[in-house]
């Protein structure tokens, strides 16, 4: 765990860039700092390892002062990732990530040992362990890194922007990938991002901060999104938070019609039949496999063609009905041209297709659920049941 | 007879020219970098320290060596060592800006990881900046070497002093052009293939730079 209690950051100049910033970064979990730049989110970060000192208040580790211990020993024991990397470029891949194990006095061969079992944990290919740096992508120095801060396998993890500096699909595959990492090592990691995205995803816990390191709320994100405590955090999270919200609610509760979905090698009567009988106005057509081809109208099937061979309306993207989140599902069908989601298994073959209607009517269902625990353990607390009632709950299944 | 054997009011063979060339200037060159290195490390941390410091070796590069040596004579007395003190003051000029730069060019986010990682103050210079700043320090001192190697030439005028430069006072006090041409072939050849040894010991010192590398 890492406490910050009452922590303040004055520069000789005056200015200041934390203020009395009390928080606690539970174990095993991502607590992640966001906030517009100059909230002394990346300050507060080094405060930890102590590459910066507070001018009040302390920090405890683990229960220990950071102050209590020499700060190069207690830096090689707590992990740090920044935004470029920080690579050594003399140094091969499989060096930089044996540094801190270096350091610690373990011999060079223990410790090529362990940077080659990193390798694979971050999934780097062991062909890249004699390259320098230069000669790696951004995407793949950024795993190096995350390689290199998990080495000596330190308890804490601080990651300064470390996906900020590549393009956004190689962010996408950093950040689930990370997730997956954690997921395998349950470090105790305080994560700094200006991305609200990025806190919302990866996010256990996350602390805003405004101008001059002042805290603004600390919650789940699931909390922040729905009741964000003042006008300034409701800005930062943005007009769409409601949208981000529903990640937090699984698509697998959404109920799929089968009824709609038609072999393409279906005789047109046939599906014109299928169609009326269910009531349904678009017939969704797949392949042998069950995946998706597109959309048919049954009103303008005519002629004696199976509907595979017929002009198909594009179906936009699909959805995991087991993993995806209720927002994957909506932006499905608020993509589709015939306002209908399509739901698959992992191997992408077509389980059924969901209206925006029933989609709609999943989200307040689980808004009334989400409210009811809420109410609930409010009133266990003996509190009234008010809005912002009992701590945050988790019980709903985060769909990432 | 050959075109290096020497008439004897050379007072020297031509190996051994050669070699008090090479061990004056080369010297000379290796231990001025022994000073730019502490100067540069200094400079580099301390930044408001650095312009005086540039004005100070760069007014000691603009007095002319002869003065130098009429100064020194006086301590030195006619030795390699009048010649070598001059070549070492000069070498700074070059060796501090090259220093300095290639600390400098050390990215502000590896020294700090460095930082982050755990080394202390001597670990982060020795095995993360200085190797870092080997390349632009390496490119500093070929040029001093070779610069070093050309101005020695005038430590003939205080007698056997001037390694290949030698032949050129010697040359022109016995009008004979043939020890003239000789001396200069002969400091051209030298200053090429101590700039390429050092080219290759660069190589050898920094299989990561950029240059050779192929990529992935």
């Amino acid at each position: 765990m890492i406490s910050f209690e009452r922590v303040t950051k004055r520069y000789p100049d005056g200015t200041v860039a934390v203020s009395s910033l009390s928080l606690e970064a539970p174990d095993g979990a991502i607590t992640v700092l966001v906030g517009p730049s100059g909230c002394g989110k990346t300050t507060s970060l080094r405060m930890v390892n102590r590459l910066i000192e507070p001018t009040e208040g302390r920090i405890l580790v683990n229960g220990v002062d950071a102050r209590q211990q020499p700060a190069a020993e207690l830096r090689r024991g707590i992990g740090y990732v920044i935004q470029q990397a920080g690579l050594f470029p003399h140094r091969t891949i499989v060096d930089n990530i044996a540094t801190v194990p270096r350091l610690l006095g373990q011999s060079r061969s223990a410790a090529r040992n362990r940077a080659f079992e990193l390798m694979e944990l971050v999934g780097l290919d062991k062909a890249l362990a004699k390259r320098y740096p230069h000669q790696l992508s951004g995407g793949q120095q950024q795993r190096v890194g995350v390689a290199r801060a998990l080495a000596a396998d330190p308890p804490v993890l601080l990651m300064d922007e470390p996906f900020s500096a590549v393009d956004p699909i190689v962010r996408k595959g950093l950040q689930e990938e990370f997730l997956r990492i954690q997921a395998a090592v349950a470090k105790t990691i305080l994560f700094v991002t200006h991305d609200i995205d990025e806190a919302v995803k990866l996010g256990d816990k996350i602390a805003v901060l405004r101008q001059g390191g002042i805290l603004a709320q600390f919650d789940t994100p699931d909390r922040l999104l729905a009741e964000p405590a003042d006008e300034f955090v409701e800005q930062f999270l943005g007009t769409d938070r409601g949208i981000k919200r529903l990640t937090f609610y699984t698509a697998n509760g959404l109920n799929l019609l089968g009824g709609p979905v038609v072999a393409a090698d279906t005789e047109p009567a046939a599906a014109r039949e299928a169609a009326l009988s269910g009531g349904f106005p678009w017939l969704l057509v797949v392949d042998e496999q069950r995946r998706p081809l597109g959309w048919t109208n049954p009103e303008a099937l005519s002629g004696s063609q199976p509907v595979g061979k017929t002009r198909l309306v594009s179906f936009g993207h699909v959805f995991r009905a087991d993993t995806d989140s209720l927002r994957a599902a909506l932006d499905s069908a608020v993509l589709s041209p015939t306002g209908w989601a399509v739901g698959v298994d992992a191997e992408g073959g077509v389980i059924g297709v969901v209206s925006q209607e029933t989609i709609a009517d999943a989200i307040r269902a689980a808004h009334a659920t989400q409210a009811h625990v809420d109410v609930a353990v409010g009133d266990v607390e003996g509190e009234p049941a008010a809005e912002d009632a009992g701590p945050e709950d988790r019980s709903l299944e985060q769909a990432r | 007879m050959s075109v290096f054997d020497l008439p004897s009011y050379v007072q020297n063979d031509y190996l051994g020219l050669m070699g008090q060339q090479i061990e004056v200037s080369l010297g000379a060159c290796a231990a001025g970098l022994a000073i730019s290195l502490p100067i540069g490390q200094a400079c580099a941390r301390w930044r408001h320290a650095y312009p005086p410091v540039l004005v100070f070796v760069t007014i000691l590069y603009s007095i002319p060596s002869i003065a130098m040596f009429v100064f020194l004579v006086a301590y030195t007395h006619l030795t390699e060592t009048t010649v070598f003190i001059p070549l070492v003051i000069y070498s700074l000029a070059i060796l501090v800006p090259g220093v300095v730069d290639g600390i400098r060019a050390v990215p502000p986010e590896v020294r700090i990881a460095a930082d982050a990682m755990g080394f202390g103050p001597a670990r982060r210079y020795l095995q993360v900046e200085l190797p870092i700043a080997t390349p632009t320090i390496m490119a500093a001192v070929r040029v001093a070497a070779v610069s070093s190697i050309s101005l020695m030439s005038v430590g003939g005028v205080l007698g056997n002093l001037g390694g290949f430069g030698n032949l050129f006072t010697q040359g022109l006090r016995h009008f004979e052009i043939r020890l003239v041409w000789l001396g200069l072939f002969s400091l051209l050849a030298l200053a090429l293939a101590v700039d390429l040894a050092l080219r290759a010991l660069q190589r050898l010192l920094t299989p990561w730079s950029a240059r050779r590398s192929v990529r992935a």
